[in-house]
């Protein structure tokens, strides 16, 4: 859809979500590096767990759709080249401590100068002003600061994170809403402007209602391990089986219910079932109202129950069954997922110009005038110089000059 | 002003979290979003705590009012065939609509992509579901924690010796709607310059897999299955949330590099610790993490873990307190960034929008408060289907406008 535009994506690590999502969409997205590499590539995971830069997983991932090209912003040729770019480019994309692309000499005033219909993208961990504009921040701290990790975690031990690293993620798919916002603003005035990202906001605003709990209630959402509340109770909702867990909640109602009923009828065919279960009403308990005393005698039998089947095997018989039960996956269930196999989820490329094909989710979103659901594969370091450099207007010998000077 | 969205007509059936998040993304920048409501078949988030003064009413929710700021509400009910009548003449109004109900109710109502493109050639279609269309479990019901067990979020979350702790709420359905904003504006884009629609069908599972894939290149790379492990990184210590000062207080500490850890030992009043071979390279700290906790551990449990994370910034440290719900209402970056935006609602009164995450500078988000269900829905008769005071009267008798 936005075979179009050109982004400039000068981001590391942190803010690198953004023009992947861009080029996922179908924008022509060049990562902008120095000659030794962008920071993401030193990012592990690495393949067959060789530290080197054309073997970042992460960066096989998170660079697929996009080109590579270098240039070291530090000289004054390099400077001049970036600008070149600019004037040739719709988007550009940094993810800089705030202050960097100022000293740089590419402040969004000075951008903007060069091209003022240009969209610029900045994501940093809290926005580019204000007292934490400075502070030090990893995906840890960010959580923390965020408010999502008081509200994760086991009650008798610290508040954790989530799963991999969320924060700068979450900082880079608002930039590419804000970018594609700030796109129609410009479809229909012609003008560029700046979009300011924090990461902060992008996780506070992923706690669920826990914030307007506090500013009704005056109550702090705590963390709840493998439980939630629902209505008046709290409910387990992960589940030791056989191989693992899985993710089963009885929140009454009426799918509740239907669920609930369905799955004391599995257990009586596998003779597993229980009075309590089979006799209980279901129907009859509204969301969120199971008693107490209810919870305690049912919560034994299913323990034993989802005990004796490996998760593949009971996620099965709820999707026949209709009841409300999920495999808690692995990473290597993902790659089984049948609904994911199903619509053809993962995509096989290499990850640099030598190696084996390898799985890579995406791209996130199907349909029809969307992108066709096919991956390129991550560059290697200034893969595509000539090219891009070429299609800009400088010449091959001009081109080799800048390599010989280490600019690209 | 012009605003980035004016101009925009959104039909909007979105229920729920995923869906409305989507569109007050687009109410924010100004575009008419009109949601399509029945008291009929109510939206389970309208009745959701936290409660005006913790009384059930379909208007007395806060929750529901934080993701649909902005938007006009109809009533219509779609059980009723008149009803379909009136949403296809609204489709003409529209420049997107937007969905996520279990696939099959769009169809069944003669509104899927197929039909809408009938009585609108360039209709732009959002689509959301938990696992997306065509596949085995494409009609599978189920609530919101259910995408961060299937995504592998919660397998990745907690304690290596406990079972699974699942990330706070239906985590990941907060995170895509900024993807969905996306894609939705460059098909917005793709119509403005072919004339063509589009249709977006997003499965919430997909989408979430993009917040886990370096665990997943892992696997798929190294055939390595990750495990989950605290707060613990793979290289790095300091890496944890360390008691302070107060009931549950705790703030997070992070060393990478042997320059930061020299400055805590500094802050610490430990010197000793700088030539302690136990922890003088990150390779050595990473060995002795669990004594290094229990050294920090006792340290911090006295202090403010405000002051705390205030002493370690000042020195280059990574640190940030684990804040509460109540903290970030007083945190000054937060104040600074206006996240939090109060308005006055009709019913619950003045009370806290989340605020947008992004700040745009030269077409900017304003914000209003929700609609009461079907507030607007004799505007939307009178102004865009064209209907008089009795025609409305007699549908609201046939409960078709309810």
């Amino acid at each position: 859809m936005l075979s179009n535009y050109r982004v400039l994506d000068l981001s590391d690590e942190r803010g690198i979500l953004s023009g992947k999502i861009l080029g996922d969409l179908g924008a022509d997205v060049l990562a902008i590096e120095p000659p030794w590499g962008n920071s993401a590539r030193r990012q592990g995971p690495f393949y067959q767990e060789i530290p080197d830069p054309e073997k970042s997983l992460f960066w096989a991932f998170f660079a697929t759709n996009k080109r590579s090209v270098t240039i070291n912003l530090e000289t004054s040729k390099g400077k001049k080249l970036l600008c070149k770019l600019i004037q040739k480019s719709h988007f550009l994309i940094e993810s800089f401590r705030p202050g960097y692309m100022n000293d740089l000499g590419f402040s969004y005033d000075e951008v903007r100068k060069i091209n003022p219909s240009i969209i610029m993208v900045s994501i940093s961990a809290f926005g580019q002003k204000g007292p934490y504009s400075k502070y030090e921040a990893t995906d840890l701290t960010g959580m923390a600061l965020s408010g999502m990790m008081y509200l994760t975690g086991d009650v008798d031990r610290p508040p954790v994170r989530v799963s991999s690293p969320q924060f700068w993620s979450a900082g880079g798919a608002s930039g590419a809403a804000g970018a594609m916002i700030a796109n129609h603003y410009r479809l229909k005035t012609g003008n560029g402007q700046f979009v300011d990202v924090s990461c902060q906001q992008s996780i506070a605003r992923a706690l669920s209602h826990a914030p307007q709990i506090w500013d009704l209630e005056k109550y702090n959402m705590k963390r709840q391990g493998p439980y939630r509340p629902v209505g008046q109770v709290n409910l387990r909702i992960n589940w030791e089986c056989a191989d693992g867990y899985v993710n089963f909640i009885q929140p009454g109602g009426h799918t509740g219910g239907l669920s609930m009923q369905n799955l004391s009828n599995w257990m009586d065919e596998k003779q597993m079932g229980a009075e309590v279960l089979r006799t209980t009403r279901w129907g009859e308990i509204g969301f969120g109202r199971l008693s107490k005393e209810l919870l305690d005698k049912m919560t034994p039998p299913l323990e034993k129950f989802f005990k004796t089947m490996p998760k593949s095997e009971l996620a099965q018989g709820a999707i026949e069954r209709r009841i409300l039960l999920f495999p808690v996956n692995d990473t290597k269930d993902v790659f089984n997922h049948p609904q994911l196999l199903a619509r053809d989820f993962f995509k096989e490329v290499t990850i640099d110009k030598q190696t084996s094909k390898l799985k890579i989710p995406g791209p996130f979103i199907t349909g029809t005038g969307s992108p066709p659901r096919s991956l390129k594969r991550a560059p290697t370091i200034g893969e595509h110089n000539l090219e891009v450099y070429g299609e800009i207007g400088l010449t091959a010998s001009e081109i080799n000059r800048l390599a010989e000077e280490s600019v690209i | 002003m012009t605003t980035a969205f004016s101009g925009v007509n959104v039909l909007d059936f979105c229920w729920v979290a995923i869906g409305p998040m989507t569109t007050r993304y687009l109410a924010d920048f100004g575009a008419n979003v009109i949601r399509i409501e029945s008291i009929k078949r109510i939206d389970t988030i309208r009745t959701a705590t936290p409660l005006k003064d913790n009384q059930p009413g379909i208007n007395n929710s806060a929750y529901f009012a934080n993701y649909n700021g902005g938007k006009q509400s109809m009533a219509l009910n779609m059980g009723n065939p008149k009803a379909r009548e009136i949403a296809r003449e609204l489709v003409e109004w529209a420049d997107i609509v937007t969905e996520n109900f279990t696939p099959g109710i769009m169809e069944r109502w003669g509104l899927d992509y197929q039909n809408l493109k009938k009585i609108k050639p360039d209709i732009i279609m959002f689509s959301a579901s938990m696992q997306g269309r065509g596949g085995p479990f494409s009609n599978h019901p189920g609530f919101g924690p259910v995408l961060t067990a299937l995504s592998s979020h919660t397998n990745l979350t907690g304690w290596p010796d406990r079972v699974p702790t699942s990330p706070y709420g239906a985590y990941t359905d907060f995170l895509l709607p900024r993807l969905a904003v996306a894609a939705i504006g460059a098909a917005l884009d793709h119509k403005q310059r072919t004339g063509a629609g589009t249709y977006l069908d997003m499965s919430q599972l997909e989408g979430s897999l993009y917040f886990v894939a370096d665990a997943l290149m892992n696997f798929s790379g190294n055939g390595k299955v990750d495990v989950r492990n605290g707060n613990k990184h793979p290289t790095f210590a300091p890496h944890n949330a360390y008691p302070c000062k107060g009931d549950d207080r705790w703030c997070t500490i992070v060393c990478m590099d042997d320059a930061q850890w020299q400055s805590l030992c500094n802050i610490m009043d430990r010197k000793d610790l700088i030539k302690d071979p136990l922890f003088s390279d990150t390779q050595s700290r990473k060995v002795n993490e669990e004594e290094l906790d229990r050294i920090l551990s006792k340290w911090t449990s006295g202090i403010d873990p405000f002051h705390l994370m205030d002493q370690c910034q000042r020195h280059g440290i990574p640190a940030g307190v684990v804040q509460t719900c109540e903290d970030l209402f007083d945190d000054p970056q937060l104040k600074d960034r206006q996240h939090f935006v109060f308005l006055d609602h009709k019913i619950i009164g003045r009370h806290a929008y989340d605020g947008c995450c992004f700040q745009l500078s030269e077409s900017p988000a304003s914000y209003k408060p929700a609609p009461l269900l079907g507030e607007h829905t004799s505007w939307v008769c009178k102004e865009i289907l064209g209907l008089n005071e009795k025609e409305i009267r007699d549908l609201v008798e046939a409960e078709v406008l309810i």
